[in-house]
């Protein structure tokens, strides 16, 4: 009986293995959520991320001649999860984090200067970590949660003007749900409107009857929501009922996703979202990821996930990432590198829009450019609304408000450091 | 086969008052001492990297241990159920970072020892109800108590200092020049203080349980009216019990945070986190130090390990894992609670009891 027990539990181990597991010298390694609340929006952010970089193994023969090793790791969503996954990477040389989760990355932020392997949180993390000189080790390129945040409120001034109207502010609460808020104390005074906050816990995030009977009761003329995984459509499917106007509900960027409107579907139609990446498949990068991943079946992602918000964000991250680990080589000139060459590698590289058509992104993303006091690049957001079926952008890149969003930053990055002592900082020329 | 109890003659009462009377029990103590002590800080386990190793595997199972055996004191040994532990735990993480604020200069060890103290006092105050109700209303009214904690955690900004992450950060500390705490201290060092803490804490659990506090939480749990008629006091007793708990609950929550994740944020003190707690402390085996020990190593390490193995021995992706891992600890759970209902602490007796040598076993 044993036997058998032990015999079925081999079997079935070995039916489970992968095929086709890569073994390189550049190991790149990436936190992933397939399981749990969040699933349907990570397995998105994590098929885009390693699809990317096996296509470039595929094509190119990985990068500068060296093969990448994408490692996965398995977290749920849950921090305590990231530090084991952070841990499991130790000792065998990671690149670059990719926590995926903006309370990973608060965990392991500390840790990043002693281990010399810098953390790039694209479009999420802590919004401080834009100050280079604050933050050595810490990227979040092409903009940060402060950015995006007045980006947003540039959009509805342009539309109806901010000043005596209410703004409903709804979000997960979490790290990265209350991430933006002091922008919004910050310029509700400066352009006169008025906001309210509407956290959701992440056990309600299917439960969000009674924040709307609030939006029904305050009437906002607008509403902006930080959502992620299952809350996002049960928010719009609750925007519905409630009979509020959808488009004036935007979502930013983690909350305008394909998975999460598909299953609003027509009815969601006029809800709005913020993004800094463009859909479809037209772009000669998703058509390589195709030809040589996706229709190869080397993958696990569905054949209509290419060209999809989340999983087009996920390549240009790898992108972003193998764009920093060829500079780092070049700079160098060595072909395999460690944590701290990509770190200048992450401050050095130039995507313009030459390097951009070559790499096959032109008019999917803005170029950016790598900078040792700027590790956000204060890059535009546009916005984009649900027509029923997909994602159709409606406005022009909408830059942050500077100047506002800077102040706010550099005060955010010297409070960090002034709870840690002994933080490490650099000085930039 | 191996032992038995007769024929060690004890010819004074401190002998037979010893935590281990028992000459192999000695032996078996040793050996898991110079394992913890000396072979794991070493070699860490075999297959996994050491820093993994200590970081992932073996800091987390010891303060959890020191969870369960909190618990396991309320449940076990006091007969109090409690669905509040992640959230005393949290109790623990917060006062520790609000002592570490205000007194920048205190020792980091005695900030975490303060944190306990605070958290016995709190879970005093939720224990209040046991003197009134039994059974699952007080789980019911302990559950209240980790919905209000876990919403004192967010709307209580001052507790977290008002960082706009609402995520408690860990202060660099140090004593006699080593770094204990903050992104620059050695694992090992952390392991170090962790284990220490397991080790005076288990000495403290054993010697209170076997005198007249422990046993007066015994007599509670078997039969509370029959305790109060022979004298011992509810009141102080099942108190007692939530205090004691709570203290040492509140100490693995400021550990965990503080000497393992390095920043937290309520999501770490929910109730799922409760659950796999109480998991612990019924598998382990309720009523019994060992049980807590077991329970601790099953329901963490072993899941921990397989994913690690699962991926880097046999290249299996890490999400399959995370599902086989969850899969089989609930198959390993349901049949441990099948096969042996009082959980991995009686399994480990009936394999002593057939370690006897013959004719003892029965």
């Amino acid at each position: 009986m044993k036997k058998t027990i032990i015999g079925a539990l081999v079997a079935a181990t070995t039916l489970f293995t992968s095929v086709g597991m890569s073994f390189g010298d550049l190991l790149v390694p990436v936190m992933t959520y397939r399981v749990g609340p969040f699933a349907a929006n990570g397995t998105m952010n994590a098929n885009g991320f390693v699809d990317y970089l096996t296509m470039l193994n595929e094509r190119d023969g990985g990068i500068g001649g060296v093969k990448i090793k994408v490692e996965e790791c398995e977290t749920g969503y849950k921090a305590e999860k990231g530090v084991e996954c952070y841990e499991s990477y130790r000792g065998k040389n990671p690149l670059v984090h990719t926590p995926n989760s903006t309370g990973i990355t608060l965990q392991i932020l500390a840790k990043a200067p002693e281990d010399k392997t810098p953390i790039l949180t694209m479009g999420y993390g802590l919004s401080a970590a834009a100050k280079g000189e604050t933050f050595p080790w810490a990227f979040n390129y092409p903009t940060s949660y402060f950015s995006q945040m007045t980006s947003i409120l540039k959009y509805i001034d342009g539309e109806t003007g901010l000043k005596g109207k209410k703004i409903g502010f709804i979000f997960l609460e979490s790290g990265y749900g209350r991430e933006p808020i002091p922008v919004l104390e910050q310029l509700a005074p400066k352009f006169g409107f008025e906001y309210f906050l509407l956290p959701v816990a992440g056990k309600d995030a299917q439960n969000q009857s009674s924040h709307w009977l609030t939006v029904r009761k305050e009437k906002p003329d607008w509403m902006i929501m930080w959502g992620w995984g299952v809350m996002n459509p049960t928010a719009v499917k609750a925007a519905i009922k409630a009979r509020y106007p959808l488009d004036r509900f935007v979502g930013n960027w983690w909350a305008a996703g394909d998975v999460d409107l598909a299953p609003v579907g027509e009815a969601g139609k006029g809800y709005k979202g913020s993004t800094f990446n463009a859909t479809g498949t037209d772009f000669p990068a998703v058509q390589d990821v195709i030809k040589y991943v996706v229709s190869k079946g080397m993958t696990k992602t569905e054949p209509d996930g290419p060209g999809s918000v989340l999983y087009n964000r996920a390549l240009w991250n790898a992108a972003l990432i193998a764009e920093a680990i060829k500079t780092a080589q070049d700079i160098t000139g060595k072909k395999e590198i460690d944590g701290e060459d990509m770190r200048l590698g992450l401050e050095n590289f130039v995507l313009d829009e030459a390097r951009l058509a070559e790499l096959g992104f032109t008019g999917m993303v803005a170029p950016i450019s790598g900078s040792c006091k700027d590790h956000e690049g204060a890059g535009a957001a546009f916005i984009q609304q649900w027509d029923g079926k997909k994602w159709v952008k409606i406005s022009d890149a909408i830059p942050p408000m500077k100047e506002i969003a800077q102040e706010m930053l550099t005060k955010a990055a010297a409070q960090y450091a002034s709870n840690n002592t002994g933080w490490t900082t650099q000085t930039c020329k | 086969m191996y032992f038995r109890e007769t024929g060690q003659f004890k010819s004074k009462y401190k002998e037979e008052l010893a935590a281990f009377p028992i000459f192999e029990d000695k032996i078996g103590i040793a050996i898991a001492a110079i394992i913890a002590f000396i072979l794991i800080p070493l070699f860490g386990l075999p297959g996994l990297s050491y820093e993994f190793t200590i970081s992932a595997v073996m800091i987390p199972v010891v303060i959890f241990t020191i969870t369960t055996l909190g618990l396991n004191i309320l449940l076990g040994f006091a007969g109090q159920i409690s669905l509040g532990t992640a959230a005393f735990m949290g109790v623990g993480a917060y006062s520790c970072y609000k002592i570490m604020t205000i007194f920048p200069d205190l020792n980091a060890l005695i900030c975490v020892v303060l944190s306990g103290v605070v958290t016995a006092f709190v879970g005093t105050i939720f224990g209040l109800p046991s003197l009134r109700i039994k059974g699952f209303y007080l789980m019911v009214a302990t559950l209240a108590a980790q919905f209000f904690l876990e919403w004192a955690f967010i709307r209580i900004p001052w507790l977290y200092n008002y960082n706009i992450s609402g995520a408690i950060e860990v202060p660099y500390k140090e004593m006699f020049g080593i770094v204990l705490t903050g992104a620059k201290s050695e694992p090992l060092t952390r392991y170090f203080v962790c284990l220490a803490f397991l080790v005076v804490l288990t000495w403290l659990a054993s010697n209170v349980i076997r005198g007249r506090i422990g046993r007066s939480w015994m007599m509670i749990r078997d039969m509370d009216i029959a305790a109060e008629l022979i004298g011992v006091r509810p009141l102080t007793a099942k108190l007692s019990a939530f205090a004691f708990s709570s203290f040492y609950i509140g100490i693995s929550g400021a550990l965990m945070v503080f000497f393992w994740l390095g920043a937290a944020e309520v999501e770490s003190f929910d109730i799922n986190h409760s659950f796999t707690y109480l998991f612990m402390v019924i598998i382990g085996g309720l009523g019994s130090i060992t049980g807590s020990y077991f329970g601790a190593i099953l329901v963490w390490v072993v899941p921990v390990i397989l994913k690690e193995y699962g991926k880097s021995v046999f290249g299996i992706d890490a999400f399959i894992m995370e599902n086989f891992t969850t899969i089989l600890l609930g198959v390993v759970m349901l049949t441990i609670l099948i096969v042996e209902p009082h959980g991995l602490a009686r399994i480990w007796q009936i394999a002593k009891q057939k370690l006897r040598l013959w004719p003892f076993p029965y």
